[in-house]
């Protein structure tokens, strides 16, 4: 058996909290982007946002895993989240 | 897959990690989930089966037409409950032969929840559609709505803690099935490929097949559980374009919420025999479900269903009417492409648009799942295993993570089926007048599985998989056996009967089945143990410990 090092403990741990929780926080913020951005009525677009929600968070979840290293996967997910959070804030105040 | 070398074993690699480990977590509450959820697919069946007092009445099909049925259904109601605050009426139908009705009455100050739910499920009755009289009365059990609630809202916790761990297994199955695609490099390939008797090789190619087979069904049943609770799991869009008015979205995009308050002036019912007719003309088939709220109130009114089996959505049209004047308010008109799309996803998992060789289908798709789940468990152990291979030639132990999960694996795939059993069996032979006698048999269903789980975690070995397969196989089996002892309608009688008792012998039969292919695993189980003893006699130590035993628990 390899032995298994604390630091790739570490790693594995950062990177599944990345994941959850990261994903979690980015799939908000980019649904409820999305929820604002389509041209339908609100039901149609709370809806048709929500629906992709499980499809965002998936993929964000599996890039989390696929990406080189628990660093990179981190400033991914923080600079996608302050980009999408930015543009919501933005959005929000404009209506 | 250790960090820095991610990049030189690639993306097959990670995703194969994520799959394992996605899968693994929490493949022992997906399989209740699943093996529930399969079961959900009949639970009308399964509760039909369970109240073997109605089955006399429900041997010959209802020739009524359905405003008859209503009519003497509503004269019955009148008598009963002329107050209250809804009727909720099903008329005989392919899957119900009965008419059935239940009604709530005005919430009184204080009471909970659950003594509301628990008042509710006391007020029902059931006529015999042929003669409008009233049938036995039904023991009290909760039938196959237990399994279905089982499946998302768990047991033994408020429902709200129950949809947020399933819904958090079901996210892990997501990932863990679209990683288990990206793995596969000859995912149509491998579907072909199965080499039996050869250990790690056999469990991964019944793995893939069980997986891959049924994909589609896998991934669409997973996505569209998700959604059925959506905008519980992923609330952003509804705070961002209804702000903290979530009845409003509620509202607007599932279209049920029209709560007209009693207005307090009585005013008789009117007949709803020719609010069934107009229906019937309209949709070219009558109305099976009808839902009268206020009853003999000035604003009642009178909502009349179309039967599934049209369309894929759940929202099925419907006709409302004036229940003072007997009028026509509104009928259900087309609705938006996205909204309709939901309904369709949401439709998709509950599969009431289903005819019976369809939900058979779905059925056995649903048992691929249960397969795929059970098979991607007992693959970890057998890997893990082998990575033990010197240590147990040399006399050591397997370590604590092999043996909790061959523990675990035992107490879910073996004990789970037996839970299923006992509960059945619990219908049959607990007492009639018991107190809380719908409680008792949800709690035999879990003190057997308890059971099963820790007499695993105490001997995770061969011998026990045995048993608790051989205990399910008899259990499950011996179904039908119970069936001849405690009811009139066993399969001698219901095989020959009228196709109302359809349901009643195909339960037994599809029991009977599952019970002897656990009888099958068993059996063949003791005949590996026994042939691989052999082996160990014949050969040398030495040659016995470069060969472990590929499937120590399995």
């Amino acid at each position: 058996m390899t032995p298994t090092t604390w630091r790739y403990r570490g790693a594995v741990a950062s990177r599944a909290v990345a994941a959850i929780g990261g994903g979690y926080v980015l799939t908000s913020i980019a649904i409820a982007l999305i929820a604002l951005a389509l041209p339908l009525p609100r039901a149609d677009a709370v809806t048709l946002a929500t629906l992709l929600s499980f499809v965002v968070y998936t993929c964000a979840i599996l890039w989390v895993f696929a990406t080189t290293s628990a660093t990179r996967a981190w400033c991914g997910i923080v600079a996608v989240t302050a980009v999408l959070g930015a543009l919501l804030w933005l959005v929000g105040r404009a209506s | 897959m250790k960090e820095g070398v991610v990049v030189k074993e690639g993306l097959r690699q990670s995703m194969s990690w994520v799959h394992t480990w996605a899968g693994l977590l929490v493949c022992w509450l997906l399989l209740l989930v699943f093996m529930a959820g399969t079961a959900a697919y009949y639970r009308h069946e399964i509760t039909f089966w369970m109240k073997p007092e109605l089955h006399k009445a429900a041997e010959a099909p209802s020739t009524i037409p359905a405003a008859a049925s209503a009519t003497l259904i509503v004269r019955e109601l009148q008598q009963r409950a002329p107050e209250a605050n809804g009727w909720f009426i099903d008329l005989p139908s392919e899957r119900n032969p009965l008419i059935q009705a239940g009604w709530t009455n005005p919430p009184k100050k204080g009471m909970s929840r659950e003594e509301r739910r628990n008042a509710f499920r006391q007020q029902n009755v059931t006529l015999d559609p042929i003669t409008g009289q009233h049938t036995a009365a039904p023991r009290d059990t909760r039938g196959g709505e237990f399994l279905y609630r089982l499946h998302f809202d768990l047991y033994y916790m408020s429902a709200l803690w129950g949809r947020w761990i399933v819904g958090i297994a079901a996210m892990f199955m997501l990932v863990a099935i679209i990683s288990g695609v990206i793995t596969h490099k000859r995912i149509f390939k491998d579907f072909f490929t199965f080499r039996p008797k050869k250990g790690q090789r056999s469990w991964l190619d019944a793995h893939n097949a069980t997986a891959v087979l049924a994909l589609p069904f896998h991934l669409m049943i997973t996505y569209t559980g998700l959604v059925t609770l959506m905008f519980m799991y992923m609330p952003s869009p509804t705070k961002a374009l209804y702000g903290e008015d979530q009845n409003t979205m509620f509202a607007e995009v599932f279209m049920n919420v029209d709560r007209t308050k009693p207005a307090g002036v009585h005013a008789p019912l009117a007949d709803v025999a020719p609010m069934l007719q107009q229906a019937e003309r309209a949709w070219g088939e009558a109305p099976t479900r009808i839902v009268v709220s206020h009853p003999n109130d000035a604003n009642a009114k009178v909502e009349l269903f179309r039967p599934s089996g049209q369309q894929l959505s759940n929202l099925e049209p419907s006709m409302t009417f004036n229940g003072a004047t007997g009028a026509l308010i509104s009928s259900t008109g087309p609705i938006s492409t996205t909204l309709s799309a939901r309904a369709a996803v949401y439709g998709l998992h509950l599969a009431h648009f289903a005819d019976p060789l369809l939900r058979a289908l779905f059925f056995i798709c649903g048992l691929a799942g249960c397969a795929m789940v059970a098979t991607g468990a007992l693959l970890w152990g057998v890997k893990e295993r082998q990575k033990y291979a010197k240590v147990v030639a040399a006399g050591g132990k397997v370590g604590f993570g092999v043996r909790l999960v061959d523990a675990l694996n035992i107490g879910a795939i073996a004990g789970l089926p037996v839970a299923f059993a006992v509960y059945f069996w619990s219908n049959r032979l607990l007492p009639l007048d018991l107190a809380q006698r719908t409680n008792m048999e949800a709690n035999c269903f879990f003190a057997a599985w308890g059971a099963c789980a820790i007499l695993a975690q105490i001997r995770p070995t061969r011998g026990m998989w045995r048993f608790q397969l051989l205990l399910g196989a008899v259990l499950l089996g011996g179904l039908p056996l119970l069936n001849v002892f405690t009811t009139g309608t066993h399969l001698g009688v219901t095989l020959f009967g009228g196709p109302g008792l359809r349901p009643v012998a195909g339960f037994d039969l599809v029991t009977l089945l599952l019970g002897a292919l656990l009888g099958w695993a068993a059996w063949w189980l003791g005949r590996k143990g026994k042939r691989q003893a052999a082996a160990a006699k014949s050969t040398a130590p030495a040659a016995a410990a470069a060969q472990p035993a590929p499937l120590e628990a399995a």
